[in-house]
């Protein structure tokens, strides 16, 4: 891309207005609600820990999530993380889709969740716990993470509902390294929140309930084909909260409390997410 | 013809069936108990304020801020959608029209989806602009 083309691309983003997106405070758990047909979604996703034993890190997740159809969500992510007294590495690239298969909105919504993966072991994002997964996986120095590299294909079956403001959501996850002959893997993750405000104000306003919502999660790993359970895995459970800058960014924070001693104690988590509406409309103006 | 045959014939003419209901304009899906709703904020200024603010942020970007429809995005100040029920409207907005690139804001909590309904039926009609080649009258 041209300088001069790059430079348009940036000035006509720039000038997007953002809306306001009403996903819940998830971070781990999805509900189904897709992106809007024609936006495409920027977020920067962070955890932080300091596993016992090992290292303090910070996980860097950058996200870009389309709306291709109104029962089609594709999104692209990039990682990388640094962890202290050891280096800064890139960890790899995923690709997912989800799918609506259900037209109509039911007490329950089911979506099909089909990501490729393609991340080395040095990955510390914790966007999805499965199998053994366990503080060992922490303990890796990055020079050892990033000899191997994981190639797997994760599905997910996502069962959400929303009722008189609350969305309620499952997850039951698995996932299979295509690199080798690995059992499945499982995992789960359930979320349940709450905008502080179900109607809105007809006045302009910043720190508005409306803008402002909470909720828990809980996930974990459900052990692998060979010893499905909650034992010898990771539970992770955490109160969840966002704002809604007003034509501006979400922003969102998490702490989440290891529930057992396969998990790291805390990990914070931090989204900053930015919608940007009808963008290839946009650009194509921009164009003419 | 043997019975494998009648069960494909079967299956066709279940999916053709299945076909044509889906494509129906999307207020044909909309039961009686769900049109007859009535909307708690109906001509309520203040709800009608906030519904503004809330299309604004939702719906503006499709159906424009003048809500005169954009390209393919139809007007919602067609005889048609003024003339609907709030009911009908409001189901529209938690179930959406997902093969036709409408989609569902159940997300939205229940009395917002009504602030946004009331403001739209206070809009009035207005003919669609005339670049405007939306499909009108179907939000």
């Amino acid at each position: 891309m041209k300088p001069a083309s790059f430079l348009w691309v940036l000035l006509v983003l720039a000038g997007s207005v953002p809306c306001r997106a009403q996903e819940p405070p998830y971070f781990v758990t999805y509900s189904h609600d897709l992106e809007e047909p024609g936006n495409l979604e920027i977020a920067v996703k962070s955890a932080a820990g300091t596993p016992q034993y090992g290292n303090t890190f910070i996980s860097e997740t950058l996200e870009l999530e389309y709306g291709a159809k109104g029962w089609w969500t594709t999104e692209a992510y990039i990682q990388g993380q640094h962890t202290s007294n050891d280096s800064t590495v890139f960890n790899g690239f995923r690709w997912e889709n989800r799918f609506r298969p259900l037209m109509r909105e039911h007490f329950v919504n089911p979506v099909i969740y089909v990501e490729y993966e393609n991340v080395n072991q040095a990955d510390k994002s914790l966007l999805e716990v499965t199998g053994h997964d366990s503080i060992s996986d922490f303990l890796l120095t990055n020079a050892q993470g990033r000899l191997e590299t994981e190639r797997s294909l994760e599905l997910k079956l996502i069962l959400s509902s929303n009722t008189r403001g609350w969305n309620i959501s499952e997850n039951f996850i698995s996932e299979k390294d295509l690199n080798e002959s690995d059992p499945w893997e499982f995992g789960y993750a359930l979320g349940v929140a709450r905008p502080l405000a179900l109607a809105a104000s007809g006045k302009a306003c910043f720190f508005c309930r409306q803008n402002l919502a909470a909720g828990l999660e809980l996930y974990g790993g459900l052990g692998d084909l060979d010893g499905f359970g909650l034992r010898a895995t990771s539970h992770y459970l955490g109160p969840t909260v966002s704002f809604d800058i007003p034509r501006g960014p979400t922003v969102s924070f998490s702490p989440n409390f290891g529930l057992n001693d396969n998990s790291v104690g805390v990990i914070y988590r931090f989204k900053i997410s930015y919608e940007l509406q009808q963008i290839f409309e946009r650009l194509h103006r921009g164009a003419e | 013809m043997n019975r494998g045959h009648l069960l494909a014939a079967g299956l066709l003419v279940a999916s053709i069936a299945i076909c044509a209901w889906a494509e129906a304009p999307w207020v044909n899906h909309v039961s009686d108990a769900e049109s007859k709703r009535t909307n708690p904020y109906a001509n309520q200024q203040e709800a009608i304020a906030a519904g503004a603010r809330l299309f604004a942020d939702h719906c503006a970007k499709c159906h424009g801020p003048d809500a005169l429809g954009r390209k393919k995005r139809p007007s919602l100040r067609t005889p048609e959608v003024q003339q609907a029920l709030d009911g009908e409207i409001f189901w529209l907005l938690r179930n959406g029209d997902l093969r036709h690139g409408m989609p569902s804001w159940s997300s939205l909590p229940e009395p917002a989806r009504w602030q946004i309904v009331a403001y739209v039926k206070s809009l009035g009609e207005t003919a669609p602009r005339a670049s405007n080649s939306g499909e009108s009258g179907r939000p």
